[in-house]
């Protein structure tokens, strides 16, 4: 099959790439552009390791195809910290110890993070519940549903 | 896992992508593609050419037209959960949409990709019979609109003719008098469900008027436990009748085993579901 041009904007930057119908955004970020912060987990839409915030909505780049990115504002894992350190979310990660292997993290922080927008100011239930599209194996969700709250202590603050 | 490779033609307009499903020979709609998509990358499913209907506006959002709540076929889950429109004038699929997948999933799934696509395990079609929704089709002969009642055929087989699109769906206001329920089990989130059961009364006093009971992934496409629906017609609520119809609702069951459980637990898990769903639901007529 004839590739395609696709063109959309990755943490603010406009990307070009060339790519068959079939291939999914996961592959194009990770083996085409470098950016390997989004994991590949179960490949089946359920784990989420691989969610990335496309045009303000939390999607699993697994699921997607890359040229129906066509035009999109995405924003991978890469794109959160700026200049001045860490963002709000990965900062309560780090200080609540919402991890173990890590391997879930990048997930987590995007989910996270659009998560926090939807609802600022969400209770324990709600977390969970927003919060349910993404697995981790290690932590038992303790420390990162602390994570979440920390996080959004913070952004109310700031 | 990568699908197998494909042709990809992104539709502008419904008329669009009927004339491009007529161009191309078994070419299929992609709407959410978080059933396709995962069936294509295990190669259930090779269609040579997929018919991307994402950017098309007027398959998006919801209305309301006289007596019938109008959602366009792109609607998204998050969409219908976060609807004020749907929270007034049908809230059972708020219910049942808040336990569909997990929160990512509910951005990109669309009730009409769920309604058509024919996967036993989907949760609308169940609802779409119990709602006695209508569904609007539009093929290369312009559209009709069906009854949801008899729309499901068997496991991925429904009433769509050849190069025929789902566009909307017309679901009735919730009347005075009506109540909903949905009980749904499912073993963990973003699993199907092992039986899930949408109900729809109306009630006069303690006596059903009406009453539509929905099945999910318990037969080979959603279905109505019509002889439990016969035996509560007419007849004043008691635990005695709720206990009767639920035999009859288990008996109409006829799911696929696997491992989920076996048919005899199925059977039982959706009787269990019609109980939560019916007190549910008549809770609910009587406000």
């Amino acid at each position: 099959m004839a590739k395609q041009h696709v063109s959309f904007n990755l943490n603010g930057k406009s990307v070009d790439v060339l790519v068959e119908p079939r291939e999914l955004l996961i592959h194009t970020l990770r083996e085409n552009l470098n950016m390997t912060g989004a994991h590949i987990g179960c490949e089946s839409s359920h784990c989420g390791v691989c969610t990335v915030d496309i045009d303000g909505q939390s999607v699993k780049s697994c699921t997607f195809l890359t040229v129906q990115a066509q035009g999109s504002e995405v924003l991978s894992v890469e794109g959160l910290a700026t200049t001045d350190g860490l963002h709000v979310v990965q900062q309560a990660f780090v200080d609540e110890h919402g991890l173990q292997c890590g391997f879930c993290t990048p997930g987590m922080l995007l989910r996270a993070y659009r998560f926090l927008q939807e609802n600022p100011n969400p209770t324990e239930d709600e977390i969970r519940w927003g919060m349910s599209g993404n697995l981790c194996r290690c932590t038992g969700y303790q420390n990162i549903v602390k994570a979440v709250q920390t996080a959004a202590q913070k952004l109310q603050q700031a | 896992m990568i699908p197998s490779a494909f042709e990809y033609h992104r539709a502008t307009s419904v008329q669009d992508a009927v004339d491009k499903l007529s161009q191309n020979e078994d070419a299929k709609i992609i709407a959410g593609g978080h059933s396709l998509l995962p069936m294509m990358k295990l190669r259930f499913a090779e269609p040579p050419c997929l018919i991307d209907i994402n950017g098309i506006s007027e398959l998006k959002g919801i209305t309301l037209e006289g007596d019938h709540l109008v959602i366009g076929a792109m609607t998204s889950e998050n969409e219908i959960i976060n609807s004020p429109l749907v929270a007034q004038h049908c809230p059972l699929l708020i219910d049942a949409a808040k336990l569909i997948a997990d929160p990512q999933v509910r951005n990109r799934g669309t009730i009409g990709g769920d309604v058509a696509h024919g996967d036993p395990g989907n949760d609308h079609p169940a609802i779409m019979l119990a709602l006695n929704a209508d569904l609007v089709l539009h093929g290369p002969d312009g559209e009709r609109t069906t009854p949801a009642n008899g729309f499901f055929l068997g496991t991925y087989w429904t009433g769509l003719e050849e190069h025929e699109l789902l566009v909307k769906i017309r679901i009735p206001v919730r009347q005075s008098g009506v109540g909903y329920g949905y009980a749904k089990l499912k073993r963990k989130t973003g699993d199907y469900a092992v039986a899930g059961c949408p109900v729809y009364v109306r009630m006069s006093g303690n006596t059903v008027s009406e009453v539509r009971i929905g099945l999910t992934n318990v037969a080979p496409c959603a279905i109505r436990a019509e002889a439990a629906e016969d035996m509560l017609t007419g007849q004043a609520v008691s635990d005695d009748l709720v206990a009767q119809a639920a035999i009859a609702v288990r008996d109409a069951c006829d799911p696929a085993v696997d491992l989920r459980g076996d048919a005899e637990y199925k059977s039982n898990m959706a009787a269990q579901m019609f109980k939560r769903a019916f007190k549910d639901a008549v809770a609910s007529a009587r406000g």
